[in-house]
């Protein structure tokens, strides 16, 4: 018998029985959609983390205040001290300390309310210097970013981002307009181009100010001239570690610290930024996977069970084929066959509906879910050997009936 | 594996005589620890061209010997030779191509796939067979056409009276131009209007030239075969007719 004889008795036998070949492809199709959904969204996060780190500027590191020891021994958590200053952003600027320092941006941050009239806004104010532009990669859209003379001066003025922009002023052109911060009135000076990017962190919805601004007029205190983070920036990609050794060993000098063990600042690169985010959110893909898989099983002893159940009920159809001369790998080939249409059908139907919902899932929350096309084909594949693979015990039974045995079976 | 070219020809190609040659042959039934021995020694000699009705009261054995003749139960002993071969020897896949090409079995219940039309119920030993779809059609229908069926081939087993059922499986029965035809109580379950029919069916296949061996339990049917063979209690009681 050939195998297209064998596929259209197959496909009489599922056309025959369709609420159970249905209900069979539907666990199939469940467990490839949860698959795909599940690795679509690993990816998903993994490249939207990936483009926000990459967002940041390129040859990046960060250099952010560690743990410091009070006199009375208790010791701080990371990030807890305030032990870099604006001193320590000019110190690294140096080109004779740092010579792999392409450019420095010590930047703090606050959330405040933005007023403009009746309107207002909450949005992080960053203080930063004109640095900060390049060191981050961004560009201006209007007007003109903070300049020299703008942090020397204490200037009340601002650059603000093009969401900002949009809450603020509606679609006025900003740029010559004033918002008030505490009363404190700033002129936007311009407007930061889109960073494009879908980051949660939305870098589009803040306002730049010059650092010593922020210092002096704005957020004020003991912590004044403490600054959250510096950016550095190394002159290329080779010279990166380069730049964070000078750095460091800087930062150590002027910290007075002997013990390297015990610095009271940490400094990332990007890359490690990276690294700890992927390895993030490879874990959590592997963990939704790994249930998406269990699903999978499952849809597939579902297969075996409708396969078993389908061997049974149709005992006297096998008997009565291999009563008409069908031997046992004729018979053994049609469940074969047919529970590999099941799964064949419950693959396709499964990466279908993986592939909707990818779609439309991001309309409803705020995810990205990535299909890769080998998701989709592997994920078929996957399925037709589930039928295969859980198809093989019930076909071999169906095969090893003795026909007298299963015509007389009632 | 050779496909027979003139289909058309009602009469199988000639086999060396007998077609069936039985000796001694013996069943036992094992069920737990007690044994029940269905067949006691059978001999037994049926040429080519023979119609021969086995009889029997329930319990006889005919049907088991039936089921040996068709190549679905195998013998504890004894000698089975199907037109000179030697059925013992066989292995499952050589026994499903005997069963295939060899032998037209006509179950008591017809044992008709439902979801499958008339034709495609006639077509199935010649799926297994090989034969490529355009010459399956043609012949299952042009089988049919010879039960009398040739305006019922699209329609369902559910759709068909019982005497129609009957022959679509002598139809099924007979596509593959068997050597023999082993029917079970083919009109077991039919009024006797549709057992005369059948029979004359069978009557008219005894004519062409076919060999026929007929399980019944009722004497007008049998007395339409050639030869009657009587069992009792797994033996052969008793032979009426012509011995070749």
């Amino acid at each position: 018998m050939s195998w297209i004889e064998t596929l259209r008795t197959s496909l009489d036998a599922i056309r025959s029985h369709r609420l159970r070949s249905a209900l069979t492809v539907l666990g199939i199709l469940i467990g490839i959609a949860a698959v795909i959904l599940t690795v679509g969204l690993g990816e998903g996060a993994q490249a939207q983390v990936t483009s926000e780190i990459n967002a940041l500027g390129t040859n990046l590191l960060v250099v952010t205040p560690g743990s410091t020891t009070s006199s009375s021994g208790v010791r701080g958590g990371s990030g807890s001290a305030s032990t870099l200053t604006v001193s320590d952003a000019t110190a690294l600027a140096s080109h004779t300390v740092a010579p792999d320092v392409a450019a420095v941006a010590p930047t703090t941050s606050r959330s405040e309310s933005l007023t403009n009239g009746s309107t207002n806004w909450t949005t992080s104010v960053v203080g930063s210097t004109p640095s900060w532009l390049t060191v981050r990669a961004r560009t201006v859209s209007e007007g003109r970013f903070l300049t020299e003379q703008d942090e020397t001066g204490d200037a009340a003025v601002a650059v603000i981002g093009s969401s900002t922009a949009q809450e603020l002023f509606g679609g006025v052109d900003p740029v010559g307009r004033t918002f008030t911060v505490n009363s404190l009135p700033f002129t936007v000076v311009g407007v930061l181009a889109s960073a494009g990017s879908s980051s949660q962190t939305n870098e589009d919805d803040q306002a730049i100010v010059p650092i010593s601004t922020a210092a002096d007029r704005l957020f004020g205190g003991t912590t004044r001239t403490a600054v959250q983070s510096i950016y550095l920036e190394a002159t290329s990609s080779d010279t990166l570690s380069a730049a964070y050794q000078e750095a460091d060993q800087e930062l150590l000098n002027t910290h007075h610290i002997t013990n390297p063990a015990s610095a009271d600042f940490s400094i990332a690169s990007q890359q490690s930024l990276l690294s700890t985010a992927t390895s993030v959110t490879q874990t959590l893909t592997v963990l939704l996977g790994g249930i998406a898989a269990i699903s999978l099983l499952v849809g597939g002893i579902g297969v075996m069970n409708i396969m078993l159940v389908s061997v049974t009920e149709r005992i006297r159809e096998i008997g009565l084929r291999k009563a008409l001369g069908a031997s046992p790998p004729v018979i053994r080939r049609q469940f074969l066959v047919e529970a590999a249409l099941l799964g064949l059908t419950g693959g396709i139907l499964g990466a279908l509906v993986g592939i909707a919902v990818a779609v439309l899932l991001p309309h409803f929350i705020s995810a990205t879910v990535t299909v890769s096309p080998l998701a989709a084909i592997g994920s078929i594949v996957t399925a037709i050997c589930i039928g295969i693979v859980f198809g093989v015990y019930p076909a071999s039974r169906a095969a090893k009936l003795a026909p007298i045995d299963a015509l007389r079976s009632e | 594996m050779t496909v027979p070219i003139h289909y058309a020809r009602p009469i199988p190609p000639p086999l060396p005589i007998p077609v069936i040659e039985l000796t001694d042959i013996r069943k036992v039934y094992k069920a737990g620890s007690l044994e029940v021995e269905a067949l006691r020694g059978i001999s037994l000699r049926i040429d080519e061209g023979e119609f021969v009705a086995i009889m029997g009261p329930s319990g006889s054995g005919k049907s088991t010997l039936m089921h040996i003749l068709g190549c679905l139960d195998v013998a504890t002993s004894g000698r089975y030779q199907l037109a000179g071969e030697d059925v013992g020897d066989l292995s499952e896949l050589d026994l499903a191509e005997i069963r295939n090409r060899r032998i037209g079995f006509v179950f008591q219940q017809f044992n008709l796939l439902p979801s499958l039309s008339a034709w495609r119920n006639v077509e199935l030993p010649l799926c297994y067979a090989g034969v490529p779809r355009a010459e399956r059609k043609a012949r299952a229908i042009e089988t049919l056409t010879r039960v009398g069926l040739g305006d019922r081939i699209a329609h369902r087993p559910g759709e068909l009276s019982g005497g129609q059922q009957s022959r679509v499986a002598l139809a099924r029965a007979l596509v593959n131009r068997p050597a023999l035809l082993l029917a079970d109580e083919p009109t077991g379950a039919l009024d006797s209007h549709s057992t005369n029919d059948v029979l004359d069916v069978f009557a008219g296949l005894h004519e062409q030239g076919h060999t026929i061996v007929l399980i019944t339990h009722e004497e007008d049917v049998a007395e339409r075969a050639e030869r009657i063979i009587r069992l009792r209690d797994g033996l052969i009681e008793s032979e009426s007719g012509v011995l070749a």
